[in-house]
C-alpha cells in the first residue's frame, strides 16, 4: 500500500548514480590530442572557448559558415584568453582562441604541439575626456607611460603641452581608468608601454591583469569607454570599435617611425603589413609598436589555436576547411565590425601551416 | 503500514538534512585544494599583505578584505536605520490602502537583479556622488575619511549601492518580526499610558533578537553582493579610510579576474581569495549567532528569526 515512497526514493538514488557517473574523468588524458566531444557527437558540431575581444566576429563567422555548411556547427565559449587556453590544454575543446601568445610554459604543459593562427586584428585606443579641449591630442608612447604611471598627473604637464603645441589644455587632474577584469586588451596596451617605457616594463609588466600604479577598474570595454565619458579629465584605453561607436575622442599615438598616427582599420593592418619580415614560424608575435610609417603601433593580432595533429580527422578536417573561408571570404566581414582585415601575406603563410594539419 | 511510512520520511529528511553538512564541508575542501599553490607559498601573509601583483606573482589580499568589510559594514549603517523606519511604518503606522502596495514595492526591489542595481549606479548614482564630490570644502577634503580626487567611483558609491540593495532584505525580515510582537504586549503599554511611539518602542525591544538577524541577514548579503559593486567601487586594491577612494572587494576581485588567470600560482591566489570570503562568512555568522544567544538570553524572549547564512560568492 506504501510503495509511493520508496519509489521515490529509489529515483533519487538513480539520479544520484546518474549524475556522479556523468561527472566521472573520462580517463586516458595521457593519449594523444583527443577529441573533446563524446564520440556519439556529429562530427559537424565542434566546441571551442576562448577569447572574448573576437567574439562578435567569430560568432558571425561560424553563423555565416553554417549558411554555407549546414551539417557544420561550431560552438563557441568566449570565456577568456586564460580559460581557453586551460580548456584546450586539458582537452575538454576542440580549438581555443586567444589575444596573447601562447608562453612557452603554456605550450610545454601541453600533451602535443599546438598552432597560433592569426584571424584578424585588433586596435586599442588611448580616450580621453578634457573638456574645452576639442582639438585631437598627439601622444608619444613615454608620455602615455608616465601618464598611466602617475608621474604626469595634471592636463597642462609641460610634456603634454610639448607634444600639443597650439593647444589650450586645463590645469585639471588626470583621472586614469583603466580595466578591472583581466583582458586582452590590457595585455595588448601594457605590452605596448613596455616596449617604449623601460620604467613600465620593470614596474608594470605587460599582463591580461596587472598591478596599476594609479587610477580606476572599471569593467569591460563598456565600462571604460562609458566612466571616461562621464568623467572630466579622464584618460582610459578602449578597442577601437568602442571609442569610435560611443562617439569618445582618441589620440593619435606616435610610432617608432615618428609619426603621430590614429587607429583605424587601415593603419592597424599596416602595423601587421610592416612587421611581416620579423614574423616567426609559429605567428607568435607582438606587432606593437611596429616599424612601418603609416603604422599605429598599439595593434595585435588574435589567434585561434589548434593541435597540430589531432586524433580526430574528421573534425581537423571540417576546421582546417573552416579556417581557410575564414582568412579568405571571412575576411570581409571583419572591418563592420571593428577588426583589421589580415595582411595577404600574413593568410599565404597560414595556408602552409594548414596544409600540415591533421 | 503507517509506521514504516514515517521511517522512509525520517531517513529521507535525514539524507537531505545531512547533504547540507556534506556541500558546506565539500566547499571548503575544494576551496583549500584549489588554492593550494598559494596557501603553500605565502602561508598567512596572504592575510596581510598589500601587493596583488599577477605579473610578478605576489598576491596579498589585505585591500580586497578592508573593502568587503568596509562596504558591508557602510552598507549596513546606511540602511539598517532606512530599513527600521520601513519596518516600522508598514507594521505600526501605515493607513490600510497604502500598506500593500508599498509591501510590493519593497520585495520589488529585492527582486531587481545586481546588474541592473550596478548600471543604474553606474549612470545615475556615480555622476550624483561625483557632484557631490567636487562641492565638498576644501577643509573638510583634509579629513582622512573625505581625502582623494572626486571620480565618483569608491567607497561612497559602493556602500550606498549596496545599502539600497540591501534595505528591502533586511526591512522584509524585521517588518515580519514586528508583526509577530503579540498584540498584548501593545495593549498593555496603551493600557498603562504609553503614547505611540513608547509602543513602537516597546515592540521594538520585543523583537530586538529578530532585528538583530534581520540587520545580519543584509550584512550577508552585502559580503557577497559582486557584480553591482564591482560596476561601481573603483576596483582600485588599496587600503584607504576615504570614502572617495577607489577600493576592491573579495568577490568582485575573484569575478574580475578569473577568467584570463592562466598561470597556476595566479590561479590559486584567486581561488585563496574566495577561501579567505568563506572563512570570513562563517566568522561573521558565527559572530551574529553568538550575538542573537546573549541577547536572547537576557531578555528571556523569542527571536522568531535566526542570523541567515551569508550568501557568499
Amino acid at each position: 500500500m506504501n510503495p509511493s515512497v520508496p519509489r521515490f526514493l529509489v529515483l533519487w538514488a538513480a539520479l544520484a548514480v546518474a549524475c556522479s557517473g556523468g561527472g566521472a574523468p573520462s580517463g586516458g588524458a595521457s593519449a594523444p590530442p583527443a577529441a573533446a566531444e563524446s564520440p556519439s557527437a556529429a562530427p559537424g558540431q565542434i566546441n571551442g572557448a576562448g577569447a572574448t575581444f573576437p567574439n562578435p566576429i567569430y560568432s558571425k563567422w561560424f553563423a555565416e559558415y553554417n549558411k554555407l555548411h549546414p551539417d557544420v556547427r561550431i560552438n563557441y565559449q568566449p570565456i577568456g584568453s586564460g580559460g581557453g587556453i586551460r580548456q584546450l590544454i586539458n582537452q575538454t575543446v576542440f580549438f581555443g582562441a586567444t589575444d596573447s601568445p601562447m608562453t612557452d610554459e603554456q605550450l610545454q604543459s601541453a600533451p602535443a604541439p599546438i598552432v597560433h593562427l592569426p584571424t584578424v586584428l585588433g586596435g586599442v585606443v588611448p580616450v580621453y575626456n578634457v573638456p574645452g579641449v576639442s582639438a585631437e591630442l598627439r601622444f608619444s608612447g613615454p608620455l602615455l607611460a608616465d601618464v598611466f604611471l602617475g608621474k604626469v598627473k595634471k592636463w597642462d604637464d609641460p610634456a603634454i603641452a610639448r607634444e600639443n603645441a597650439g593647444v589650450k589644455l586645463p590645469a585639471t587632474d588626470i583621472a586614469v581608468v583603466h580595466r578591472s577584469d583581466g583582458s586582452g586588451t590590457s595585455f595588448i596596451f601594457c605590452d605596448f608601454l613596455s616596449k617604449v617605457s623601460p620604467e613600465w616594463k620593470q614596474k608594470v609588466g605587460a599582463s591580461t591583469s596587472v598591478s596599476w600604479p594609479v587610477g580606476v577598474g572599471a569593467k569591460g570595454n563598456e565600462g571604460v569607454a562609458g566612466l571616461v565619458k562621464q568623467t572630466p579629465g579622464s584618460v582610459g584605453y578602449v578597442e577601437l570599435i568602442y571609442a569610435t561607436q560611443n562617439d569618445i575622442a582618441y589620440v593619435a599615438v606616435k610610432n617608432p617611425a615618428g609619426k603621430y598616427v590614429k587607429a583605424s582599420l587601415e593603419s592597424v593592418t599596416a602595423a601587421a603589413a610592416s612587421s611581416i619580415d620579423t614574423m616567426p614560424a609559429d605567428f607568435r608575435v607582438s606587432i606593437t609598436n611596429a616599424p612601418g610609417a603609416d603604422a599605429y603601433p598599439v595593434s595585435s593580432y588574435t589567434w585561434i589555436l589548434l593541435y597540430a595533429h589531432p586524433s580526430d580527422k574528421e573534425r581537423a578536417r571540417i576546421m582546417v576547411d573552416f579556417m581557410k573561408w575564414a582568412l579568405t571570404d571571412g575576411q570581409k566581414y571583419a572591418p563592420p565590425l571593428g577588426y583589421a582585415p589580415l595582411p595577404e601575406k600574413v593568410v599565404g603563410l597560414e595556408f602552409e601551416v594548414l596544409k600540415k594539419i591533421g | 503500514m503507517k509506521k514504516q511510512d514515517d521511517r522512509w520520511f525520517r531517513l529521507f529528511t535525514g539524507i537531505v538534512a545531512a547533504s547540507v553538512l556534506v556541500i558546506v564541508v565539500g566547499i571548503a575542501v575544494t576551496l583549500v585544494h584549489g588554492s593550494w599553490l598559494s596557501i603553500r607559498r605565502f602561508g598567512l601573509a596572504f592575510w596581510t599583505t598589500r601587493t596583488w601583483d599577477p605579473v610578478a606573482g605576489q598576491f596579498g589580499a589585505l585591500p580586497f578584505i578592508w573593502g568587503t568589510l568596509y562596504s558591508s559594514l557602510l552598507a549596513l549603517l546606511l540602511s539598517a536605520p532606512v530599513a527600521l523606519g520601513i519596518a516600522i511604518f508598514l507594521s505600526e503606522l501605515s493607513p490600510r490602502v497604502l500598506r500593500q502596495p508599498l509591501v510590493f514595492l519593497t520585495e520589488l526591489l529585492a527582486a531587481i537583479p545586481s546588474i541592473v542595481y550596478g548600471l543604474w549606479g553606474m549612470f545615475v548614482l556615480v555622476p550624483v556622488v561625483r557632484r557631490l564630490e567636487v562641492a565638498t570644502p576644501d577643509w573638510l577634503r583634509q579629513v582622512p575619511l573625505f581625502s582623494g580626487p572626486p571620480l565618483g567611483v569608491g567607497m561612497l558609491s559602493a556602500g550606498l549601492v549596496l545599502a539600497v540593495m540591501v534595505t528591502p532584505f533586511t526591512a522584509a525580515v524585521a517588518r515580519e518580526i514586528l508583526k509577530a510582537v503579540p498584540v498584548s504586549q501593545r495593549e498593555a503599554a496603551y493600557a498603562l499610558g504609553a503614547t505611540r511611539w513608547e509602543a513602537i518602542r516597546l515592540a521594538l525591544h520585543y523583537g530586538r533578537t529578530g532585528i538583530i538577524g534581520a540587520v545580519m541577514l543584509g550584512l550577508g548579503r552585502a559580503l557577497g553582493e559582486t557584480m553591482a559593486v564591482t560596476m561601481v567601487i573603483g576596483n582600485n586594491p588599496q587600503v584607504s579610510l576615504s570614502l572617495f577612494a577607489p577600493q576592491y572587494t573579495m568577490a568582485a576581485v575573484i569575478a574580475n579576474e578569473f577568467t584570463e588567470a592562466a598561470d597556476d600560482l595566479y590561479l590559486h591566489a584567486l581561488v585563496e581569495i574566495g577561501l579567505v570570503l568563506f572563512v570570513i562568512t562563517i566568522v561573521i555568522n558565527t559572530l551574529s549567532r553568538l550575538l542573537l544567544w546573549r541577547v536572547s538570553d537576557k531578555a528571556g524572549a523569542v527571536a522568531p528569526v535566526a542570523a541567515p547564512a551569508a550568501a557568499a560568492a
